[in-house]
């Protein structure tokens, strides 16, 4: 290709490092200080992008063209004011929940802003005004480069010098680099951290809102830019190192570039075979992020993260299943075949208990590694999707009968989990949420665009269950073996192996000094968990009659988190409980209301705040409460007699 | 030929030489103790022999087999035993699963998938609880109990493999003065019924002088002091390092400035 045509490339990569940079600086700064991983970052991102198209379409009508400078600049400051009241209204209750529960608490906030967005200004997407006096264009060997990337270009090591300065020269900047370094010694020496907390966390959102706000003249407000940049900002984040602000714009410089080569390599010629580079926009971040991952686990330039202090408190031990809790069991599974006997009555349920017995399997395998194994994994999704995949492809393009599909689709998804599990069980917390999060992003995008195989967006259909198998039967088959595969993985749990399991989680120190290989342990476990979600995939393919790339979507995997957590991650019962809840309200509001993922999302925020330990353990907590207070009765008589 | 054997020893992090050449032995039966002032270089010198930190040059051989370059789980299944200056268990486990737990890695059963833990090695992780006093508790949850007794259900854990060295550090670390001579009673009683050996470091030199058959003192890193109880405390180096100038970390007077 033509140099100058790489260079003009290469020149817009650096335009949109800046935007990379702008988003991922906030993050890094807040989770540097809170040590929450701020899942609505991107929502701030968004609203800047909004609010930037409305207060600059109202101040160009009252000021001309000086208007459009001043909205840019006031967009960001209201998105920081708004990040402001989101951090005192919800996020200083949820600082001493351990990690997972501040993810699932922001995460909530991406689903409200989300529909509340749609509300204020509608599912339409917004394109803003170009810049005035940098609408043109420059001319730059001999080729044409938008002045507005100019602007864009020198932005980016702009804020990061102000940013820079800020931390380096002000009393209020040591403070927060001594925040990031030590919280309690900085609460131990009397500084008040809340106001603190919240004056990063509204920084961090204004740097969100004016990544957003400058892409005005570029790129068209819509609802999807939430994920997709917070997508982008954990990348550039975990790349760079979490807190490191210069690893931040290292990490944004890097992405950019290697996308800009890509897109200006286009395809290559290679042993015969072509390669379109371009294709690979989707998934290059990705792949950088997994390389530099296994290569420097910190990040680029970050530093290895202090334990989390505030993780939940120890699980009791395990108890094998009284006989309450047999029988209830049995019941539920006599309910559960009796249910199509009902269908003239109640012509819907059993296909709604098809969809809760495959949430409910999905659920139990992600358990199984984040629960006993602490391993928190933020794309399960993945092993349920190449399950469903694995048996479309076996089935139509493989053409192998229905049966043999549907037993090696698990084998596929275990397959899967043997080889980005080697490469996840190396890291712990939030990194190897993110290294989860980048594999299944990676097995998303290959699914994506690998047509001729997978459908590409529209999916696979035609996938049905062999004749024989017909509705009943295929319901009776799922019941068959999600229940045995809810016992065996319990079976599993009190076996040696799920105690090595737990044990590496309580203390990989102690683990490993009395002979454990606790990666091979968690590794193992990582390959179980994916056979068992391959399973619900497979299950779940079939009872659909096809899947589309969604099934492997962020969003899927977010929701095996829900459920898992609205079950109570220490018990046992737990994922049950929680898939099926799940299921059910999704469901039921789904159908009732355009605006469920508000809801769903308030649910999430109701279940952080009120149910930390999800809903097995708020009835234990229940019961234990009861315990006591029956237990103290007797002994408070006597003192109320001397009284 | 002694049990253990360490030549040469040396750790630097960075351009600090932590431990810097150490030589010594331990035998069958013996109980050793390794003092010094804080930042002498015991943890270090421990964690070396544990296999949690790899030693910089120098060589630790456990009846003739090299442990330098072994990673922990493999020096345990050479014969190590060891407990932790912060005491180390499974908080979610009860006594009872802790002590099983380490059995089932000794005997190689960690894959094994079927069959409950429940009851398998239930007997002999009793009889290692009783061991240390602890059989009473067995089915208390490690998370409830007091922090000496988290030190005994460590001690039995470690104990599991059936070591031919035990590694203890800080062992008596937050026990009250009766508690920490009935453990090392223990622990004595214990190397003397095994024929085994222990290495341990200690703060409280009452436990020390009491309890260990030979000491090493360390200071800066390198060995300025060996032998039993009343020849280290009339070495002058030592009275020195711990009472003398006053000037715990300088370097000792004899040797040549760099």
């Amino acid at each position: 290709m033509e140099f100058s045509a790489l260079l003009a490339q290469l020149l817009n990569g650096l335009a949109e490092a800046s935007s990379l940079f702008l988003v991922a600086a906030g993050l890094s700064l807040i989770f540097g200080v809170t040590r929450i991983v701020n899942f609505a970052h991107g929502s701030f991102y968004m609203l800047g992008l909004y609010v930037a198209y409305s207060t600059v379409e109202y101040l160009v009508g009252r000021l001309g063209p000086a208007g459009f400078w001043v909205g840019l600049v006031v967009a960001p400051v209201a998105v920081g004011a708004f990040g402001a009241l989101v951090e005192i209204v919800l996020l200083r209750r949820i600082y001493k929940a351990p990690e997972l529960f501040q993810l699932l608490g922001t995460f909530a906030l991406v689903l409200v802003i989300n529909d509340a967005t749609l509300y204020l200004w509608g599912p339409e997407e917004l394109l803003g005004r170009r810049a005035p006096g940098l609408a043109g264009s420059i001319s730059l060997l001999g080729r044409q480069f938008p002045t507005y990337n100019l602007f864009l270009m020198v932005i980016g090591p702009l804020v990061l010098g102000l940013v820079w300065l800020l931390l380096a020269r002000t009393r209020w900047g040591v403070l927060v680099r001594a925040a990031t370094e030590d919280r309690q010694m900085l609460g131990a020496l009397g500084v008040n951290q809340a106001w603190l907390f919240t004056a990063v966390f509204a920084l961090g959102a204004l740097l969100a809102g004016l990544g957003g706000a400058v892409q005005l003249p570029r790129e068209p407000a819509n609802l999807a830019l939430d994920l997709r940049s917070i997508g982008d900002a954990f990348v550039v984040v975990v790349v760079g190192g979490m807190g490191s602000l210069p690893g931040a714009y290292l990490a944004a410089l890097l992405i950019a570039e290697i996308k800009a080569l890509c897109v200006g390599i286009g395809s290559v010629h290679v042993l015969g075979l072509d390669f379109s580079l371009s294709k690979l926009t989707l998934v290059v971040e990705f792949l950088v992020m997994a390389v530099v991952l296994v290569v420097r686990p910190w990040g680029l330039l970050g530093k290895p993260q202090a334990g989390s202090r505030n993780s939940a408190p120890a699980e009791a031990p395990l108890r094998p299943a009284g006989n309450g809790l047999r029988w209830v069991a049995l019941v539920v599974f006599v309910a559960l075949a009796a249910l199509p006997l009902l269908q003239t009555w109640l012509p819907y349920a059993s296909v709604l208990a098809q969809d809760v017995l495959v949430s409910v399997l999905f659920a139990v395998s992600l358990h199984f590694i984040m629960g006993p194994g602490g391993l928190h994994s933020f794309g399960h999704a993945a092993y349920f999707g190449l399950g469903a995949y694995g048996a479309g492809i076996l089935l139509k393009v493989l053409t192998l009968p229905m049966p043999l599909a549907f037993t090696f689709a698990p084998l596929v998804a275990g397959l899967g989990a043997l080889l980005f599990g080697w490469f996840c069980v190396r890291l712990s917390g939030v990194y190897l949420a993110m290294l989860t999060l980048a594999f299944s992003q990676i097995v998303w995008s290959v699914v994506f665009q690998w047509e001729a195989v997978t459908g590409g967006s529209n999916g696979l259909t035609g996938v049905w269950p062999a004749a024989w198998l017909g509705d009943t039967a295929y319901y009776y088959l799922t019941l068959v073996l999600v229940a045995a595969s809810v016992l065996l993985v319990r079976r599993i749990v009190f076996s040696p192996f799920g105690y090595a399991l737990r044990a590496a989680r309580d203390s990989a120190l102690r683990a490993d000094a009395i002979g454990i290989d606790v990666m091979r342990v968690r590794w193992a476990a990582f390959v179980v968990a994916g056979l068992f979600a391959g399973l619900a995939g497979a299950l779940f393919v079939f009872s659909k009659g096809g899947v589309s790339p969604d099934v492997m979507a962020v969003g899927k995997s977010v929701d095996g988190l829900v459920m898992v957590l609205l079950g109570g991650i220490q018990q046992l019962v737990g994922p049950l409980l929680g898939a099926s809840v799940f299921s059910v309200l999704q469901d039921s509001i789904m159908r009732a209301t355009d605006y469920w993922r508000a809801v769903f999302g308030g649910v999430i925020l109701l279940l952080v705040l009120v149910f930390p330990h999800g809903i097995a353990g708020f009835f234990q907590g229940l019961g234990n409460a009861w315990a006591r207070l029956a237990a103290r009765k007797p002994a408070l008589l006597p003192r109320e007699k001397r009284a | 030929m002694s049990l253990l054997q360490v030549r040469d020893l040396s750790k630097a992090f960075g351009g600090v030489r932590a431990v810097d050449g150490i030589h010594f032995d331990l035998h069958e039966g013996e109980l050793l103790a390794m003092i010094g002032p804080n930042g002498a270089g015991k943890s270090t010198t421990f964690n070396m022999v544990g296999g949690q930190l790899r030693a910089s040059g120098g060589s630790i051989q456990l009846q003739g087999r090299e442990l330098v370059g072994a990673k922990p789980r493999q020096i345990c299944h050479l014969g190590v035993g060891r407990t932790f200056q912060i005491a180390a268990t499974f908080a979610s486990l009860t006594v009872l699963e802790n002590t099983q737990m380490a059995l089932l890695s000794h005997h190689k059963r960690l894959y094994h998938w079927w069959r409950p833990v429940r009851d398998q090695y239930r007997e002999q992780a009793l009889a290692l609880l009783e061991q240390v006093g602890m059989a009473a508790h067995a089915e208390r949850p490690c998370s409830e109990l007091a922090y000496g007794d988290v030190k005994r259900v460590e001690l039995a854990m470690a104990l599991a493999n059936d070591p031919r060295l035990l590694l203890m550090d800080e062992p008596t670390a937050g026990m009250g003065p009766q508690e920490r001579n009935e453990l090392m009673a223990l622990t004595k009683r214990l190397v003397v019924e095994r024929r085994m050996a222990v290495l341990f470091t200690e703060h409280s030199m009452d436990v020390v002088f009491a309890h260990a058959d030979r000491m090493l003192v360390l200071a800066r890193g390198r060995l300025i002091a060996e032998g039993d109880a009343h020849s280290i405390r009339n070495h002058p180096q030592v009275q020195q390092v711990y009472f003398g100038s006053g000037k715990t970390f300088e370097r000792p007077p004899q040797e040549p400035q760099p």
